[in-house]
């Protein structure tokens, strides 16, 4: 049986095959999954933001798209994975309420998944699959051994990416 | 003169938070008994400071499906407010009000596969009407002028709408500072929550606006 290990808000963490990484009821934060298939080591950040630059209070590295990703790259060369080796699957980036309005902070979701591939992309990480967007909650878990992302929605489907 | 810190709140801080929950909480459960005629009890208001990773649990665990209807907040304050149940208690709620109504194939939507058009539209009303009982008691309180939007409801899982508020939190710091007030009736059938969440500096609006 493979072992669990929880990723909340703001918070990332590290795993070797046969740990596995979940993180519950994602919405408008993003979830970002990196991976080194040849070690099999993953890590897993759940970013709530897409800019640390843009906020003064910037402490949390995890809460940021930019900053997490770096954080998280860190957190497992730790390990011993091989950031050359690197790839990536998301999820997440949801709009939870449908506002009508055009408010700002109302797009978050999208900002955080256009922030997110944005960094992947000047680090050269490329983005194997995604599921973001849309306007409902996800779960989602995965596991170094095989490298896949499953998926689980209210009412739909369970996906395995 | 009092300014709230997220880092250090003093015990009257907390108490007169705490009152506030009350008596929003205690006026919006009056409205809402009133709605179904039948009892309705309501928690001590709970002021929780928390970690962000500890928000979803707040309503019982991330993955709890529950009804949420949140209100953007204006005027005076800034912030939100939210109103959440989870699906049974929803749907029970809903039969309460429109069961009369409703013909027998309606009633299969009460086990939480998701609800129809009437059901969400009448829970959308009730929202309203309670947030605004708990706004307007808040308001004549304070003396503040508190606007809200219109209901923008989601049914989904807990985590992800509460990451709604706690992303505006994020904003400002890496803590989530909320009022929360549990109700329901005796066989907790109807269990829901009722959160405010205002802004940091509204937070320092309404105790300046009590005189602290």
């Amino acid at each position: 049986m493979n072992k669990m290990i929880k990723v909340g808000m703001a918070d990332a963490n590290v795993c070797k095959a046969p740990y596995a990484l979940t993180t519950l009821g994602l919405g408008s934060c993003v979830g970002i999954v990196l991976y080194d298939p040849i070690k099999k080591i993953a890590g897993l950040v759940h970013i709530m933001l897409p800019d640390s630059t843009k906020i003064i209070n910037n402490s949390n590295k995890y809460k940021f798209a930019d900053t997490g990703i770096d954080s998280l790259i860190k957190d497992m060369t730790q390990i011993g994975a091989c950031k050359a080796n690197l790839v990536s699957k998301i999820a997440g980036g949801a709009q939870m309420f449908s506002f009508g309005n055009e408010q700002e902070m109302m797009r978050i979701g999208d900002r955080n998944v256009e922030a997110t591939k944005n960094k992947l992309s000047s680090l050269g990480i490329k983005i194997l699959a995604e599921d973001t967007g849309a306007n409902y909650g996800r779960t989602i878990e995965f596991y170094p051994e095989t490298g896949k992302l499953h998926i689980k929605s209210v009412g739909k489907e369970p996906k395995i990416l | 003169m009092s300014k709230i810190s997220l880092n250090g709140m003093d015990n009257m801080q907390y108490d007169v938070l705490r009152e506030i929950g009350n008596i929003g909480a205690g006026n919006a459960t009056t409205a809402l008994s009133q709605m179904i005629n039948s009892k309705v009890e309501m928690k001590v208001p709970k002021v929780e400071l928390l970690e962000f990773k500890e928000v979803p649990e707040i309503v019982g665990g991330a993955e709890n499906l529950v009804v949420g209807i949140l209100f953007t907040l204006g005027g005076d304050i800034d912030g939100m407010m939210m109103f959440m149940m989870d699906n049974d208690a929803s749907s029970h709620l809903v039969n309460l009000l429109l069961g009369n109504l409703l013909n027998s194939d309606n009633m299969g939507s009460s086990k939480g596969e998701g609800f129809t058009e009437m059901e969400l539209s009448a829970l959308n009303e009730i929202g309203n009407i309670i947030a605004g009982a708990y706004l307007s008691s808040l308001s004549s309180l304070t003396n503040l002028t508190i606007t809200s939007s219109i209901p923008y409801m989601a049914n989904d899982m807990a985590g992800a709408i509460l990451s709604v508020p706690a992303i505006e939190f994020g904003k400002i710091g890496d803590k989530a500072l909320l009022i929360e007030t549990e109700f329901g009736n005796l066989d907790k059938s109807l269990n829901g929550y009722f959160l405010l969440i205002p802004t940091l500096e509204s937070y320092t609006t309404i105790l300046t606006s009590l005189g602290l």
